[in-house]
């Protein structure tokens, strides 16, 4: 989240789309009843089935799963043609202004510098324009034709409220009055939030959706205020801290990169990486990566990190593509794989396409799982019937089961949706002989080493550096990991030489040994160490800043500074300078956040600036190269600088309503579809139901049919239908029926319901057909089939993250 | 009377709700009411946080035991926490079923091995399955190991070893996680975060 769940409190306008909070985040949903109790907001909700937070709002809109972009492409339409933007905003805070090449074009679905058999582009042509002073030329006055304002206004020029009916499914008056409920927020004064979550990152578009999000956000100003942001919602009570730290193929801590095989010199990695400003003046904070980087390589090697051996480069892996989930199955299909280890974490149940995990898991020579519950990852190889039909005498792979503590038998901090790290602590020991996952990977880590020491091995150098100073090497404490990924002082680190006084000996800021106060303390030379720079500040010399447990709120907007401590430096909402106009008053005198009084920043959050930087200046999104918002991307983003409407990989439709006479642009052009798999989608003459699975509240995942009250409350698997679709099909409420992909059917029971309703798709009528995904094979409640049984093997373009939330099925009477 | 749930519950250690005049029935309405409090009035209270979703919800987790030693604790109720500025001490369906999350029967227990083609659980003791993962992982990454491509480029990678990280785990379990199979040189690395 940009801003975090008490904020929300302060929203005008709550826009639900691509998640659905009241019922899958029901503590975090009551904010918004906050809002609506007390600042009079207004709950809009968009989705394919009328949710439980549609139940909540004051204005649903219907919509086809996967059509996000088109929808919010024609808010954006609507709110250019109807000049609801907030102007000094969008002038000022994004890079409106800012001139392209004439190298940029976009036709038929397809941007400029598309490669078709490499389905990628190369980004070059979507560049800036850079002038004689090496900096990107911008035009204040917005008329330019090639200037970002006039190019996105000609992008979504298309987006007509009848092109979105035609393509979303929703009437056209409905999206009107979504629209209008939206342009209300332009007005400096008022904000709009938005809350989504995994309905906008489950889909080949995903990164694009929320992009369209975001950029409308930015035309309405509602970016760095209180009650506005991108509210995204995780899943997990410490996604968001594993994301963090970096647990993913391509990551290093604190969204550091790894290298691709191509950065061989160390300087050419490093100086990619850091962002020189591409306006004058501005922050750039990224500018500052090697501190970062030589920080974290420190904290791992120590000593064996040095600026002759470019701080331990070659110790780091270095990629020739992303090894994402989809990736790492779709290598052990082929057999390249060997081992695997699953912690807390149950592919089985949670990847798409069942049939090809089980596949590559009996393809492993060995598996190792770490879990608190028996899951049904770890007994894949089980025949359990129709649930799971294999032949287990012929599954060759080896399982290791490891048991794990869970959160009521560690200490430790978990990080939430809002950035919030908050401590927690052990309250009973675990069952049996389970042990904490830190200390089972520690214990596995020594014997390795002990191994490399005693008979020598394949490169053991990366293993054998490994710094592991912990007081019990077998165990190290959640203290003593939480101040390494502060970070601290290896040597005295000085403040910089005085320019007025150059011999004068330099300050000593932080005395060596001592705990870094915060990020701004690391150097690139070698004295500091820091396991995760935006984790610094998190333990401090005070101590656990984690801990913390006032939850005062002084201001009155539920800026709870001093409750635990939020990344990064206990700033609450980001970007908050955006929250200011240029001379550094806030746009809204009642909803005050920071503001400049001609000498600093301060106010009811910490300031997202630089302390004594003038407004006039220095532009507040400071990560950016630009300092600006981009709501154009000239480069990042593998599917465009702009998003546009693709259909899901399995549609209900034959052709893409936007670009029809385009069979290039029918899907994302640019996601990666592995060989075999795009003949392999289901076509609608077989598959003519639009499907997307969820959530209940009353279920967390695969984990809760384990817990006896949450089984109790909903004990057996279903899936939802419409009335007009269960009338077709001679289908009646409680009937069991057989919901089928191309990849693998289920059989359960159907609810006939008003909440999905058959939307006219220019002239197409799509059903959707609702599936719920908390059974399996393992628990208390009652067997059921893994919904993933159905979900296509396909991702995001930029994430990879797989398209569970738009397919294509087929159901029947069973 | 005006009082706080701290203060509720020292009165209440204090009060006639245990003695035998209570039990036999010879105490007023109010005190044998107040026998619901004892549940909670001598257990340990200790603050956690709800493992489910991202909202992160404070709550409170009452065991037997006083942290003592020698004195097993047990968790046996547990609730939102009041001081909590975002839950306040609800919690969903989800949160509020957590003790039998605990508790439940699907627990694992101790470490198990199945062997190729078994269709059976073998119970093996600590020792003996960590040393059998890693030999298992050591041995892959001697013979798997790619220390330079076909033409020339230093890439220092492991591919046919992976893991999945757990997103309900510690901040302090996810580092030193990433740390080890990092310096191991794996590439095929997630968490829950890709899905």
């Amino acid at each position: 989240m940009t801003n975090h769940w008490v904020d929300i409190k302060n929203a005008d306008v709550v826009l639900i789309m691509g998640g659905n909070a009241a019922e899958a985040h029901p503590c975090g949903f009551k904010w918004v009843t906050e809002a609506k109790a007390h600042n009079k907001a207004r709950l809009v909700v968009v989705d394919p089935r009328f949710t439980r937070s549609a139940a909540m709002s004051d204005y649903y809109a219907p919509l086809r799963a996967g059509t996000d972009i088109a929808f919010l492409g024609g808010v954006i339409n609507y709110l250019l043609a109807n000049d609801k933007i907030q102007h000094e905003y969008v002038r000022n805070y994004t890079n409106a202004t800012f001139v392209l090449t004439d190298k940029y074009s976009f036709a038929d679905g397809i941007f400029s510098g598309y490669n078709e058999a490499k389905r990628s582009y190369d980004a070059s042509s979507w560049g800036y324009e850079i002038g004689k002073d090496g900096f990107a030329v911008v035009d204040p006055t917005m008329q330019d034709p090639r200037c970002v304002f006039q190019v996105l206004k000609k992008h979504y020029s298309r987006y007509t409220p009848e092109v979105v009916s035609k393509v979303c499914g929703t009437p056209k008056e409905a999206f009107l009055k979504v629209c209008e409920y939206i342009a209300s927020t332009s007005a400096p004064d008022r904000a709009m939030t938005v809350m989504y979550a995994l309905g906008w990152t489950q889909h080949s578009t995903g990164t694009q959706m929320i992009r369209t999000a975001a950029m409308m956000q930015l035309l309405l100003g509602n970016i760095g205020v209180a009650g506005g942001g991108m509210n995204a919602l995780r899943g997990h009570s410490n996604i968001q801290g594993l994301t963090d730290l970096g647990l993913l193929s391509n990551l290093l801590p604190g969204y550091l990169t790894l290298p691709r095989e191509g950065e061989q010199d160390y300087e050419g990695y490093i100086k990619s990486r850091t962002l020189k400003p591409l306006r004058p003046n501005q922050v750039s904070y990224w500018q500052n990566y090697p501190k970062f980087h030589v920080s974290l390589m420190k904290a791992w090697f120590g000593n064996a990190a040095t600026k002759e051996n470019n701080w331990a480069f070659d110790y780091l892996p270095k990629l020739d593509r992303n090894y994402d989930v989809l990736q790492a199955f779709e290598l052990m299909g082929q057999g390249k794989m060997n081992g695997y280890i699953c912690q807390g974490f149950n592919p089985v149940a949670s990847f798409p396409h069942k049939a090809k995990i089980i596949k590559g898991l009996s393809n492993l020579k060995f598996l190792v799982v770490i879990d608190p519950l028996a899951t049904e990852t770890s007994e894949f190889w089980k025949n359990f019937g129709p649930y799971n039909d294999v032949d287990t005498a012929n599954i060759k792979t080896e399982v290791i089961r490891l048991p794990s503590t869970c959160f009521a038998e560690e200490d430790g901090s978990l990080t939430n949706s809002g950035r919030w790290l908050q401590w927690h602590w052990k309250g009973a020991p675990p069952p049996g002989e389970a042990k904490a996952d830190a200390d089972i990977i520690a214990e596995i880590f020594v014997r390795i080493r002990a191994l490399y020491a005693k008979e020598g091995g394949t490169f053991p150098e990366p293993v054998t550096s490994l710094t592991w100073t912990y007081r019990l090497p077998r165990s190290p404490s959640p203290e003593e990991l939480a101040m390494e990924y502060n970070g601290k002082a290896l040597a005295d680190v000085l403040a910089p030489p005085d320019p007025k006084n150059p011999k004068a000996p330099q300050a000593v800021l932080v005395p060596a040994g001592q705990q870094l106060p915060s990020f701004a303390m690391l150097r690139d030379d070698g004295s500091t160490s820091c396991g995760c720079w935006i984790y610094s500040g998190a333990w401090t010399q005070a101590g656990n800043q984690m801990a913390r447990r006032d939850n005062s709120d002084p201001f009155g907007i539920g800026q709870t500074l001093g409750w635990a401590w939020s990344w990064p430096v206990n700033r609450r909402i980001l970007y908050n300078a955006a929250s200011a106009d240029p001379t550094g008053k806030p746009w809204d005198p009642r909803r005050k956040l920071v503001f400049f009084n001609g000498k600093t920043w301060g106010g009811a959050d910490v300031p997202d600036m630089v302390p004594t930087a003038s407004p006039q200046e220095v532009h507040p999104f400071i990560m950016t190269a630009e300092g600006v918002a981009k709501l154009f991307v000239p480069s990042g983003m593998a599917d465009g600088p702009l998003p546009e409407h693709y259909e899901p990989f399995e549609s209900p439709l034959t052709a893409n309503p936007l670009n029809p006479g385009n069979a290039k642009a029918f899907s994302n052009p640019a996601a990666r579809v592995f060989k075999g798999d795009m003949e392999a989608f289901g076509k609608p003459k077989d598959f003519p139901y639009s499907a997307t699975t969820y959530r209940l509240t009353e279920h967390f995942h695969y984990w809760t049919k384990h817990v006896d009250s949450n089984a109790i409350t909903q004990p057996q698997q279903f899936v939802e239908i419409g009335e007009e679709l269960a009338k077709e099909k001679g289908i009646a409420h409680g009937d069991m029926v057989k919901v089928r992909s191309n990849r693998g059917e289920i059989v359960t029971v159907a609810v006939v319901t008003k909440r999905i309703k058959a939307l006219d798709c220019g002239g197409t009528k799509v059903h959707t057909v609702g599936i719920p995904n908390h059974w399996g094979f393992k628990g208390v409640a009652k067997m059921g089939y893994l919904a993933n049984t159905l979900t296509p093997f396909v991702g995001d373009a930029n994430t990879q993250t797989p398209e569970y939330k738009a397919f294509t099925v087929n159901i029947e009477k069973a | 009377m005006d009082m706080n749930r701290r203060q509720f519950f020292k009165a209440c250690t204090t009060g006639l709700g245990a003695s035998s005049l209570a039990m036999l029935g010879f105490s007023p309405q109010p005190v044998l009411a107040e026998t619901r409090s004892f549940k909670l009035a001598k257990a340990t209270e200790t603050r956690n946080t709800c493992p489910y979703c991202s909202v992160g919800c404070g709550i409170l987790m009452y065991s037997l035991g006083d942290r003592a030693k020698n004195a097993t604790a047990e968790i046996f109720h547990i609730e939102g926490d009041p001081d909590h500025p975002v839950n306040r001490g609800t919690l969903c369906p989800k949160g509020a079923g957590l003790l039998d999350f605990v508790h439940s029967e699907s627990r694992l227990k101790y470490p198990e091995y199945r062997a190729p083609g078994s269709s059976d659980w073998k119970r093996i003791s600590w020792n003996e399955a960590l040393d059998k993962v890693a030999k298992l992982m050591k041995a892959d990454r001697d013979a798997n190991f790619v220390k330079q491509t076909a033409d020339g480029k230093t890439v220092n990678r492991w591919l046919t070893t992976g893991m999945l990280a757990a997103s309900a785990s510690s901040n302090e379990s996810g580092y030193i996680t990433h740390k080890v199979m990092r310096s191991m040189g794996v590439l095929v690395f997630d968490n829950q975060a890709r899905v």
